[in-house]
């Protein structure tokens, strides 16, 4: 298994949809056979046509509002000694989370394709609150489906998607979580796949899903890359880039530019969710070794039982509560590319109290996991290393959760 | 060797009518009963398929997921299955049945050993709910040299091309989803329609058995008599779930619905 150079890590798969030949693939009933490949097809073609390139980057520009910042912190690098952190301030594009440049991406897709109607599936709340203000900007009638459970612990990003016009679906069945919403997506885009376009809220799903996403948030990184050479004048010698990984969409976005490096020169480190101190259970599949299964139309290393059940998962951050992960994720932990490893609620708790302490900056409970191994491994490291965590989500969403676990306003 | 589904088609064929087939879940609501219902309703059904349960469903409706998750939840495991339809093979032995379910439980088992197991569990045939065609090209062929019929799906959706080639690559048995929806769905397609379309897959290959699935119920299994072999499953679960609510005996209040569907093709 080996990474190609000078192609997109998201076309580096087989004619079945297969990265590596185990992971991805489209694992999917017959129905959505013909509309995955109408999208398929469509996107294709769109990514190399000019007038939507340019709508795209239109859009990206002035709704979205690139570039996101590129800043220091200061006061927390100095105050944990070592390695200078970094933030790529993500949570800075409109509606607070990278999550917009899919949902945007999708409007537009779903608008080529004459189809009126765009449903989601969201677990912060993030994906759905994007997909219904792209919705709302390109005229077209939303539907989210979200974790009953989400939307209790969610409730500011909940308003946000009413606000928009969207209507929420709440999912009862299973754990009533991110699993759950997909599915529930999923059978609702088997019933309604004639008028209605599917956004899947992350780089997981049957493979033009994975592509579609990867492509969208592959923005975060290209700023970034520019952002490296007019800061540093050219792309420093040790750089660290630490990501939170969910579905794994902000990730790939965040690395994409990055893959063909060294990574002596440029580490990629993924930060999965590793649930309550106390509990055995978790949302890590690849940083606790989970097996290889099919969820949700692609194949990937997921949290299951021996039968194939899928696990329950647990996690503070509804954006990280996820049992499987992106194909393209496991493809470039095989390959050793990017290194996997977790941190706890307790420790995400901490690293938000100490960047919000330190630092002008709210990350979400989601990059709060990144920051949590950005400040664990800082100290160790020469003041020459640059870490970059990318912040990609605003912590408005989790007002209620962080108020109960800290007393916070 | 003589195909169990080929024979049951034939004679409800014979029989001027289509034959029934039935879906419950194995293990609901317990793996003692799930066999009982199994094996009563074979007096009225031609071809029993049995669904191995899995919690994250991306294709089934509401009855088969409550279904699923209450079998799981009395913790029915793969081997049970395999048990359970054994177990019914012994006093049913001409009865065909088909294991059907969601295609990670087989990859977790191991695609040969489930396959060995599903020989010497006298399984007739497998519908693998998310193994589309053409991905499913070497498991089917495995099925094969195992003697098991793979049933290849058709929807509405299914372009001309890839119903020529799924037709070709078929074994004895293609199951036509009825319209676009999970299953257990109202039906929102008339059944002129359905059975045009129906009638597009038979005139491919009329060797072949077409069965129409998804939404059928009481009201509409005789509207769609004139297919090969029609398929229940929704409205049995549901039946299921309504003996439990008011503790009555699934067993006799499945196979009274399963009789009544039997009453209504012939």
């Amino acid at each position: 298994m080996k990474i190609k150079k000078g192609v997109p890590l998201i076309d580096q798969h087989d004619q079945f949809g297969f990265w590596g030949g185990k992971f991805g693939g489209s694992f999917i009933p017959e129905t959505l056979k013909k509309p995955v490949e109408d999208l398929t097809d469509e996107f294709k073609k769109l990514r190399k046509d000019k007038k939507f390139i340019k709508k795209k980057d239109y859009y990206f520009k002035n709704y979205i509002g690139s570039p996101t910042s590129f800043v220091k912190l200061e006061n927390l690098s100095s105050h944990l000694g070592g390695a200078q952190i970094w933030a790529k301030v993500v949570s800075e594009a409109n509606g607070g989370a990278h999550k917009i440049y899919n949902a945007t991406v999708h409007a537009l897709l779903c608008k080529a394709m004459g189809k009126k109607y765009i449903v989601g599936d969201t677990g912060a709340g993030y994906a759905g609150k994007m997909l219904s203000m792209a919705a709302k900007k390109f005229g077209l009638k939303c539907k989210i489906f979200m974790g009953a459970k989400d939307i209790k612990r969610q409730k500011p990003n909940c308003d946000a998607m009413k606000k928009n016009g969207a209507e929420i679906v709440p999912v009862y069945s299973g754990s009533q979580t991110l699993v759950d919403a997909v599915s529930e997506c999923m059978r609702y885009w088997v019933s309604n796949c004639d008028n209605t376009h599917m956004c899947v809220g992350s780089t997981v799903g049957p493979n033009i899903f994975v592509k579609i996403c990867g492509w969208s948030t592959a923005q975060i990184s290209r700023e970034l890359k520019k952002q490296l050479k007019s800061e540093f004048k050219k792309i420093p010698k040790k750089i660290k880039l630490i990501n939170c990984v969910g579905g794994g969409s902000s990730a790939y976005g965040f690395w994409s530019e990055f893959i063909d490096f060294n990574k002596k020169q440029i580490e990629l480190i993924g930060v999965e969710a590793g649930g309550p101190k106390k509990s055995k259970l978790h949302a890590a599949p690849l940083s606790r070794n989970a097996k290889i299964g099919v969820l949700h139309g692609a194949a990937s290393y997921v949290c299951q039982d021996n039968e194939g059940q899928i696990n329950e998962t647990e996690s503070i951050s509804a954006g990280l509560d996820y049992p499987g992960v992106s194909p393209i994720h496991c493809f470039l932990k095989d390959t050793k590319r990017a290194r996997y490893t977790y941190a706890t609620d307790e420790d995400a708790l901490n690293a938000h109290v100490m960047v919000t302490k330190f630092e002008n900056l709210n990350p979400s409970l989601e990059p709060s996991h990144a920051f949590a191994e950005a400040i664990k491994i800082a100290p160790k490291l020469s003041k020459d290393t640059i870490i970059i965590v990318n912040s990609c989500g605003d912590a408005k969403k989790d007002r209620d959760i962080l108020r109960e676990r800290l007393g916070k306003n | 060797m003589v195909s169990l589904i080929n024979e049951a088609f034939k004679k409800a064929r014979n029989a001027n009518r289509p034959a029934l087939l039935t879906y419950t879940v194995a293990g609901d609501n317990t793996k003692k009963k799930s066999l009982d219902i199994l094996k009563s309703i074979s007096d009225h059904a031609d071809i029993c398929e049995l669904g191995f349960p899995h919690n994250t469903p991306i294709a089934d409706g509401g009855q088969i997921q409550t279904s699923a998750y209450r079998a799981i939840k009395n913790g029915i495991k793969i081997n049970d299955v395999f048990a359970i339809a054994k177990e019914f093979k012994l006093s049913k032995k001409t009865t065909p049945i088909i294991l059907m379910g969601y295609y990670n439980m087989i990859y977790q088992y191991d695609e040969n050993k489930f396959l060995k197991k599903c020989k010497s569990s006298k399984i007739d045939g497998l519908i693998v709910v998310d193994l589309p065609y053409p991905e499913n090209k070497i498991f089917s062929k495995k099925c094969k040299r195992n003697g098991i019929n793979f049933v290849q799906l058709v929807s509405p959706t299914t372009s001309n091309i890839r119903l020529k080639r799924i037709v070709r690559d078929s074994h004895n048995m293609i199951y036509y989803i009825s319209m676009l929806s999970t299953t257990g769905g109202k039906l929102k397609v008339s059944p002129k329609k359905i059975l045009e379309n129906y009638f597009k897959i038979k005139n491919q290959n009329k060797s072949k058995n077409v069965v129409i699935g998804f939404g059928i119920t009481e009201k509409s299994i005789k509207s769609l008599k004139k297919a090969d072999g029609l398929v229940v499953g929704s409205a049995i679960c549901k039946e299921i779930s309504k003996s439990i609510k008011k503790r009555q005996n699934a067993v006799t209040n499945v196979t009274n619905v399963v009789r009544r569907l039997k009453n209504k093709i012939k």
